[in-house]
């Protein structure tokens, strides 16, 4: 459903992308893993259009996102889950809730679905009434997903949802996110933590210094000598 | 409860103009235009606090657009013998020479014609943040005021205008900010007041959920601006006489003032600090004169009271970071449930 073909983007004169190749077929949970600085982040906000590529074209069922405005992309079907969460601090989380099904009109749908993520996520519903704030990070992650899933996405693109959480707590929001999975929502997931990503990907891509090295299933990544060298460590085992 | 509530506002309400009907006809003069301005400021406030607050834009041009608001209204309201009167450098420009119409047409012409004016404004500036959009709006409303101070023919320039006719009343002030509150409360908890909340936390957020920025911005701008011309209208009948002078930046950081007190972001909070800065500025001046304590004698000396609530003013800063209220809004439901949750208490602990 989305293709990007031979992207490149430069700040100034650096090249952050030299020319890539990525194709997130729907239905699918698909990873794009690499280190600090390998351009992934600027994959997504090249996909949001956040950034202007010189070069190479991205494509939504066949549309180019590029004369897609960042605020018309939720319509189309693609939301963001931004890194850092980016909760609305002050608002409480129903309202953060309400605010992603801000372009949708069909109250009774809506209602449906603050019903699905309440009991998607529990702990939300405990804290309907508390301002988002306030609450823990792995919290303000899972507020962070829902607010997205409330705009019915169809892809929905997730920007390393593990950053700063206990490993319980991303073990959680993995679980999470397969089972958003099988409820026939495409996933792009953006990732330095390879090891929980790889596991649940059917496709994965590794990048460096803005360009695709290895691309192939999650599990043969998995095992995947390279790879194991350069993210896993020892833990895949474990 | 719906139903209790909307009782409780009309009761309240109701209440408010037997206190206007009672105080119109019982209190003094003094007193009457204390209230006044009271209501006016609360107009300002709540104006401001859209923008401000509750958008998060520091926006800095009230001065400018209560200018537009009183301009309008006092040169829309006048007299044809008054203007010909106020004009005599320079005569007044042929149409508004003979225009004369009533209060609140005027009123609303001063808020469409500021409204226009904060789109013109608005449109290039508003994609500007923080500081930079402070700066543009300030400076705004210093052209504004360097605009009239120099159009002889319009605005009468340094001399300004004098004798406006007083239209103002309490009806006019208490019904007018009853309006905007209502208008600004259904504008908030829509779903747009919503979006401008989600705008103020964090606009990469706000966009990537399907927001647009650059709208919502726009129209809190535009409908801040209409109720501060509105308020500045009310101001220059009040008062009876303007000039450019009045419409510095001092008087922007006046409504500024009350905002941030009352808590950025609290409806609420505007009013109760409107009432009590406007109020207390005036109280406080038994500080200016000699005041007899029996055993010595305190002589009086003038500015005083500004001292005095400039230590009130950091007293508050201190203690209420956000202001009185923060972001928190007075509701029917949480003053009930404060009353009687003692007894509910009581209620569980027989349950169990």
């Amino acid at each position: 459903m989305l293709k990007i073909e031979d992207l490149k983007v430069a700040y100034g004169g650096i090249q952050a992308l030299k020319g890539i190749n990525l194709e997130v077929e729907e239905g699918k949970i698909v990873a794009l893993i690499g280190a600090n600085g390998a351009g992934k982040s600027t994959t997504l906000r090249s996909i949001v259009g956040l950034v202007k590529p010189y070069s190479g074209s991205i494509t939504y069922h066949g549309e180019d996102l590029s004369k897609i405005k960042t605020k018309d992309m939720v319509r189309k079907g693609i939301t963001l889950v931004p890194e850092g969460r980016r909760v609305f601090g002050n608002l409480t989380v129903l309202e953060n809730l309400k605010i992603g099904a801000f372009y949708r009109k069909d109250e009774k749908e809506i209602k449906k679905d603050l019903e699905w993520i309440y009991t998607l996520f529990p702990r939300l519903k405990e804290r309907t009434w508390q301002q988002a704030g306030t609450l823990s990070g792995g919290e303000q992650q899972m507020l962070a997903v829902g607010r997205a899933l409330m705009s019915r996405p169809k892809l929905l693109m997730m920007d390393e949802p593990s950053l700063g959480l206990a490993p319980l707590i991303v073990k959680e929001i993995f679980n999470i996110i397969q089972q958003i999975h099988k409820e026939g929502v495409t996933i792009l997931l953006i990732e330095q933590n390879a090891n929980v990503s790889l596991k649940v990907a059917h496709q994965a891509y590794v990048m460096e210094t803005g360009k695709i090295t290895l691309q192939g299933t999650g599990k043969e990544l998995l095992t995947n000598e390279d790879v194991k060298k350069a993210y896993l460590g020892e833990s895949v085992h474990g | 409860m719906k139903i209790r509530n909307t009782i409780l506002t009309l009761v309240s309400i109701a209440l408010l103009a037997a206190f206007i009907w009672y105080a119109d006809s019982n209190f003094d003069s003094y007193k009457i235009r204390i209230l006044n301005l009271c209501a006016i400021y609360t107009i300002l406030a709540l104006s401001m606090n859209l923008i401000n607050g509750f958008t998060g834009l520091l926006s800095l041009g009230h001065a400018g657009f209560m200018a537009v608001g009183a301009y309008t209204t006092a040169l829309l309201t006048m007299s044809e013998t008054a203007k010909q009167q106020n004009f005599f450098l320079k005569p007044i420009v042929a149409p508004l020479a003979t225009i004369t119409l009533p209060f609140l047409p005027a009123l609303l012409i001063g808020g469409v014609l500021s409204a226009f004016v904060a789109f013109l404004i608005g449109a290039p500036t508003l994609r500007l943040r923080g500081d930079y959009l402070a700066i543009a709006t300030l400076g705004f409303s210093e052209i504004i005021r360097i605009v009239f101070t120099n159009t002889q023919n319009i605005t009468n320039g340094p001399l300004g205008l004098k004798s406006i006719p007083n239209n103002t009343n309490l009806w006019w002030t208490f019904g007018l900010a009853l309006v905007t509150l209502i208008l600004i409360k259904s504008l908030i908890d829509s779903s747009y007041g919503k979006a401008l909340k989600a705008i103020r936390e964090d606009e990469v957020a706000a966009e990537s959920m399907g927001i647009n920025l650059f709208q919502h911005k726009l129209i809190a701008f535009i409908i801040g601006a209409f109720f501060a011309a509105i308020g500045g209208g009310l101001l220059g009948s009040l008062i009876g006489a303007i000039n450019p002078i009045m419409f510095r930046f001092i008087l922007t950081f006046n409504v500024l003032l009350i905002v941030v007190m009352g808590g950025m972001g609290s409806i609420t909070g505007s009013v109760i600090s409107a009432f009590a800065v406007t109020a207390g500025l005036e109280y406080l001046r038994v500080l200016d004169e000699s005041i007899n304590l029996g055993f010595v004698t305190i002589k009086g000396i003038p500015g005083l009271r500004m001292v005095v609530f400039a230590g009130l003013l950091m007293v508050v800063v201190i203690f209420f970071k956000n202001g009185l209220m923060g972001t928190k809004e007075f509701s029917w439901d949480k003053l009930i449930n404060f009353f009687t949750s003692k007894k509910r208490f009581k209620k569980k602990e027989v349950g169990q």
